[in-house]
């Protein structure tokens, strides 16, 4: 159900063969990043959010301009600078064995903004969720250094296994009647930061905008059950779970994904697959090493190796990939509280009882092999791992492959290492043997229909 | 090396410190066939606070998990969880998998941090029989909702106890067990003032394992220890020391070695720490009319202590070490964190910086529960002790 592709996507009057997701999404990361430059001297708000329970849909009413500090720490590592700021953070005394996001971020404060793509502004604001407890004691650090008021959201995640919440069921409401509550006040602070009164429209109009990007966010993801899978979720899916969280709710977000799912769709309908023979589909669980990321692609891809589905694409998008999650806009407010509720308690599984999540992608995307990437330093996504693993491996007969390194910490990439295990992995695959390509595409498209 | 004591109350007092020893080193929890009487089950509950009273009321014997000490050797858990979790962690999943912990009824954690959030999926994998789950208390206690969620927390969580026991937990004896614990932690607010009026009548590392045999037997049973034990404290006639006045910070999870507590009573007198917090988490007591389990919601909000894992608008993580260190006249701080601890790192590092600011002394120390050699930790904080005796002089 929550990667079936939705009927009636919105008309598009863009040719899909001038869309080019990459250079389009560069280009929109660059204008944010200007656009954040420009902020202090606009005499505009800016609020410090993360990917995951963020409340960007009462910030945009507001017109905070917003900074993802974890963004800002991935694109150190992508532009090879995050050994610096790194280093910076440990010689103020940062332990080596936190995360490594707070770090560059440290080192960021440290180098009084200046990032290699432009000036951050200082935040008026501040949101952390409970959804990575990090996110907390990094919103504490803000507080501390820079005075800047923080309001942490407190979303519930699942409760145990089995845990089974539907839209207004009891305990659904109760979670929903926390998150508005906060909402609330939350609303209330950012009146009085920024001077401006709520307007309960302006949110209604960001969540328009937001259910249409979900709309078309989820039909990319679930595009990539077919086989041959149009593209790799942990190299072009980073793109577009970037544009996914820093243009939620603006018009430009509702284009680009517009525009992403139609070139998807030309592909699947030319036949046309990330590599130019699939052999292997794959799903990524855990999170990127942005310092090396091309390189590890590269390393699978070279065997046909192609990555499917990840669940970075769910948790680090808030939970916001299954097709129920709708904000009616008669009710913005109240209906912002029941969505973020269920995101959260979705993105939040995914790690925190991942054995469930992962059974159901594994079928959905008709994977061959998963790979877990571990990271020393984001016990988020870690510290589980081992243990999702062994109980997927003694379940079901689907081979894995553990690897280790960090988000974008240099010294824990090992090339060699990683190559000689990804290596052994495809030998492996290979003598399993896998099926033909013919059925492959049957697999997939059954799949899909069963979920 | 435990205080010398005045003769006539020495035998009693080592007795009762002696069984509470005996309980800080086992890491079983009673079958059915050894329970209390009175309970029909055993609640396990990770740090940092818990509402035991709920378990209490409903037969469910409470018992604190732990990790597993420095006597345990991981078997399991190191294919399971990754050397770079703290070891809390590893070895509670280690005492999971070992069966040590398989009569448990059921096992609860908290979203204090990532790493504690994930033993309940690891629980539910593993022992699928046992009722694993996160009780998600809130990290924003600042919001007006936040006793009405709480309180329904509170329900789900007693709802599902009483599936479990197959009886209605009724307020009646929810009032109980609060009153029950009201008094036990009257009696630890009562030993922690005689550590800050008369350190030397009884040490840190003595209160540690006063205060610890709480965490796994009925708290009628421990409150009678603690009158026990209180009295024969005030009665002692212990000469009072020259050591420096300390607080103890980064014990509110992964619990220190016992021979690190003792090593820094050598040294210091500990004033003030926050070693198992969460059993003195409400500094005043919870009403004891009413609806129960809004006394306990509205008090988790209203009269709680603070740790690095929870956030608060009202207690910053400076400004409570600076109280606790002002109202137990301290000189110094040791700032210690459990190895991987993310939280307590983090912390370490901004009392530090805090503390360099104030001008204030503090010493450094990190620390795994399973550690066995402590001789360098000594020679720190000897070290540490003499630098602070010379300054005060
Ligand atoms: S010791 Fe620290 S990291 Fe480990 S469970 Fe406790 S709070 Fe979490």
């Amino acid at each position: 159900m929550t990667t079936e592709i939705l009927e009636a996507a919105p008309a598009g009057t863009v040719a899909a063969a001038d869309f080019d997701p990459r250079v389009e999404g560069q280009r929109l990361i660059k204008d944010w990043y200007a656009g954040l430059a420009e902020a202090p001297r606009r005499g505009q708000h800016v609020a410090n959010v993360f990917v995951m329970g963020n409340a960007v849909e009462i910030l945009r009413a507001f017109d905070f301009q917003l900074v993802f500090p974890e963004i800002n720490s991935l694109q150190t590592g992508v532009r090879k600078a995050s050994g610096e700021y790194i280093r910076l953070s440990e010689d103020y005394g940062m332990s080596p064995d936190v995360c490594s996001y707070v770090k560059a971020d440290v080192g960021l404060m440290l180098k009084e903004n200046e990032h290699p793509v432009g000036r951050i502004p200082k935040a008026h604001l501040a949101i952390a969720s409970n959804m990575c407890s990090t996110f907390i004691k990094w919103a504490e650090i803000w507080e501390r250094w820079l005075k800047v008021p923080t309001f942490v959201l407190d979303l519930p995640g699942q409760r145990a296994t089995n845990w089974r919440v539907r839209p207004g069921d009891a305990q659904h409401a109760a979670d929903s009647r926390w998150v508005e509550a906060q909402f609330r006040d939350l609303i209330e602070k950012c009146e009085k930061i920024t001077g401006k009164r709520f307007d309960i429209d302006r949110l209604a109009e960001v969540e328009e905008r937001v259910n249409q990007m979900v709309f078309h966010w989820n039909n990319v993801m679930a595009l990539n059950r077919m086989c041959p899978a149009p593209y790799n979720a942990m190299l072009d899916g980073l793109t577009y779970i970037g544009i996914m969280n820093v243009y939620r709710g603006a018009p430009e977000g509702v284009e680009f994904m517009r525009r992403l799912e139609r070139q998807l769709k030309a592909k699947v309908a030319r036949g046309e697959g990330r590599v130019a023979e699939e052999r292997f589909r794959l799903l990524f669980s855990g999170t990127p090493c942005y310092v090396s990321m091309r390189r590890l692609v590269e390393l699978f891809e070279t065997w046909g190796g192609v990555f499917a589905y990840s669940d970075y694409l769910t948790f680090a998008a808030g939970g916001m990939d299954a097709g129920e999650l709708v904000y009616d806009t008669s009710r913005p407010l109240e209906s912002l509280a029941e969505i973020t509720a269920l995101a959260a308690q979705r993105g939040l599984s995914n790690q925190f009882f991942a054995h469930e999540r992962l059974e159901q992608q594994i079928r959905d995307y008709a994977v061959d092999g998963i790979v877990f990437h571990g990271i020393k330093s984001c016990r988020f996504v870690s510290s589980g791992m081992a243990d999702t693993r062994d109980y997927l491996n003694k379940r079901l007969a689907v081979p894995s492959l553990y690897i280790e390194s960090d988000l974008i910490d240099p010294r824990y990439w090992s090339d060699a290492q990683i190559k000689n295990r990804v290596d052994a992995f495809f030998e492996a695959l290979n003598q399993r043997g896998v099926p033909p390509p013919g059925d492959r595409k049957t697999i997939a498209a059954e799949a899909g229909r069963a979920a | 090396m435990l205080t010398r004591l005045a003769p006539e109350n020495e035998a009693e007092l080592t007795d009762l410190l002696e069984r509470c020893h005996a309980a800080a080193r086992d890491n079983s929890v009673p079958g059915k066939d050894s329970l209390p009487e009175g309970f029909s089950g055993t609640i396990g509950h990770f740090p940092v606070y818990f509402p035991e009273e709920i378990a209490h009321a409903g037969g469910l014997l409470p018992v604190n998990i732990l990790g597993g000490g420095n006597k345990l050797e991981l078997k399991h858990a190191d294919a399971r969880m990754g050397s770079f979790v703290c070891s809390i962690c590893r070895s509670t999943t280690e005492l999971g998998l070992n069966g040590t912990l398989q009569d448990l009824t059921g096992f609860v954690t908290h979203p204090i941090c990532d790493a504690a959030k994930h033993l309940a999926g690891i629980w539910s994998r593993n022992l699928p029989e046992q009722l694993a789950q996160i009780l998600y208390l809130p990290q924003n206690v600042n919001s007006r909702g936040a006793t009405r969620y709480i309180a329904a927390e509170y329900q789900r969580l007693r709802a599902d106890l009483e599936r479990k026991v197959g009886h209605v937990i009724s307020d009646e004896a929810l009032r109980r067990s609060i009153r029950i614990y009201n008094e036990n932690r009257r009696l630890l607010r009562e030993l922690y003032a005689i550590r800050r009026d008369e350190p030397w009548k009884v040490s840190c590392a003595e209160s540690y394992l006063l205060m610890r045999a709480g965490t796994r037997m009925p708290r009628e049973e421990h409150n009678a220890i603690l009158d026990q034990a209180i009295d024969l404290i005030r009665h002692r006639s212990l000469p009072a020391q020259d050591k420096p006045r300390v607080v103890f910070l980064g014990g509110f999870c992964e619990q220190p070695p016992l021979e690190m507590l003792e090593t820094i009573d050598d040294a210091c007198f500990v004033v003030d720490d926050d070693l198992l917090v969460g059993l003195r988490w409400f500094t005043q007591d919870v009403p004891e009319s009413g609806d129960p389990v809004w006394a306990l919601a509205e008090s988790f909000v209203e009269r709680s202590a603070a740790s690095p894992v929870q956030h608060d608008e009202r207690k910053t993580k400076e400004g409570y070490l600076m109280e606790m260190m002002r109202s137990s006249k301290a000189d110094a701080a040791i700032l210690t964190a459990a190895k991987f601890c993310e939280p307590g790192l983090d912390e370490q590092l901004a009392w530090s910086k805090h503390l360099d600011q104030a001008g204030i002394q503090y010493l450094v120390l990190e620390f795994e529960e399973k550690m066995t050699s402590f001789e360098q930790m000594a020679m720190q904080v000897e070290t540490f002790a003499e630098s602070l005796l010379f300054a005060l002089a």
